[in-house]
């Protein structure tokens, strides 16, 4: 049965879209049928960070006002054949966003995918609330920092809200993927570590996911980071994650990067690329 | 830097992990299903309304976040001209 999935935070700039991009590849790199949905009406860049910016012809607005039908809008990844895009709107305003409309495209999604993605904006306004809507999963992506975790807060209230699953009297299970997380500054008290954010918002956690300069270089390339450097330890830590996602209980490591020797040093970049 | 101070330094880490605790636990209590003090004022006003004229212009709120007690002040200015009704109803929540 398909999976939706938000990828939700309140706070923008946690890691939203880098999160639902390399998720959204490792199970498809895992065999799962993957389609991504960007909800960023307006603001979206899940084409650029997939790669995909030069093939948007029609979108999820289109879709949802009929202009469009969904195989239409949907772009088929370049490299994967198993994972899919549909982009959000640049010209429309979240308003062009329907609960209605939204509802025919997941269903309709539903039946063409194991799982669905929602990239959600930041904010906690419409598009968020859209994003949100149908999911019957949420990732909480969090940075050790106040005011992303105050925003997450805020945003689990909402999910346990403004959801069809909690109108509905159900649960919905909330997932906590912590990102751009320093081990080292935690380590010195110069960030908050991993066991007091986990106590402030008090749901399970899915991965942590360091921060890395291979972020950067996979949304210069339009390439998810776990395919543009997959034996990255950023892209190792979201494969993980992913195969929690989908129920494997595997042990909570922190990922580090592999010690290279003096010749990888020396060599590193271009022996690794 | 003096090196006293450098070893003094206090972790910043703890403080962001005590605030955010304290924020949260109020920020909770007002977003979280029903709006306690919003509720608690309504009904305070609502039932002093029953028995006298309220001037809701005359009505004064202060709410006070404390670290365990949040108080909820509402002073409301009752016409002295009603024999029965004491000059200000204070109600504390």
């Amino acid at each position: 049965m398909a999976q939706v999935v938000v990828v939700t935070s309140g706070k923008g700039g946690v890691g939203k879209t880098t999160s639902t991009a390399a998720l959204g590849a490792a199970l498809a790199q895992g065999g799962e049928n993957v389609v991504v949905v960007d909800f960023d009406v307006g603001l979206r860049n899940l084409d650029l960070v997939m790669g995909a910016e030069r093939r948007v012809v029609f979108d999820l607005i289109n879709v949802i006002h009929g202009e469009a039908k969904l195989p239409q809008a949907l772009i088929r990844d370049k490299r994967l054949e198993n994972l899919a895009l549909l982009p959000a709107s640049q010209t429309r305003d979240k308003e062009a966003l329907t609960p209605e409309g939204v509802e025919r495209v997941i269903s309709e999604l539903r039946t063409k995918f194991d799982w669905i993605i929602c990239d959600s904006p930041a904010g906690i306004e419409r598009g968020a609330t859209m994003a949100m809507r149908y999911a019957d999963i949420a990732i909480v992506v969090t940075n050790a920092e106040v005011s992303s975790v105050r925003d997450s807060d805020r945003i689990i209230g909402l999910l346990d809200a403004k959801t069809e699953k909690a109108e509905r009297g159900q649960k919905m299970p909330k997932h906590l993927l912590l990102t751009r997380y320093d081990p080292a500054r935690a380590a010195r008290g110069e960030m908050l570590k991993t066991e007091d954010v986990l106590e402030i918002l008090s749901i399970p956690l899915l991965g942590i996911i360091p921060e890395s300069q291979d972020v950067l270089k996979a949304s210069n390339l339009g390439s998810p980071v776990t395919l543009s450097s997959p034996n990255s330890a950023v892209a190792r830590a979201y494969v993980e994650a992913s195969r929690r996602l989908k129920g494997e209980q595997i042990k909570l490591t922190l990922p580090v990067e592999a010690r290279r020797g003096l010749i990888g040093k020396l060599f590193g970049r271009r022996a690794i690329a | 830097m003096n090196l006293l101070a450098f070893f003094r330094r206090r972790d910043s880490a703890p403080v962001a992990r005590e605030r955010l605790q304290v924020l949260l636990a109020h920020e909770r209590a007002v977003l979280g299903g029903s709006d306690l003090i919003s509720v608690l004022q309504e009904e305070i006003l609502a039932v002093i309304a029953r028995h006298v004229t309220v001037d809701r212009d005359k009505v004064q709120i202060r709410l006070d976040r404390g670290d365990l007690v949040s108080t909820l002040e509402v002073d409301v200015e009752v016409p002295s001209t009603l024999p029965n009704a004491t000059r200000t109803a204070h109600a504390r929540a």
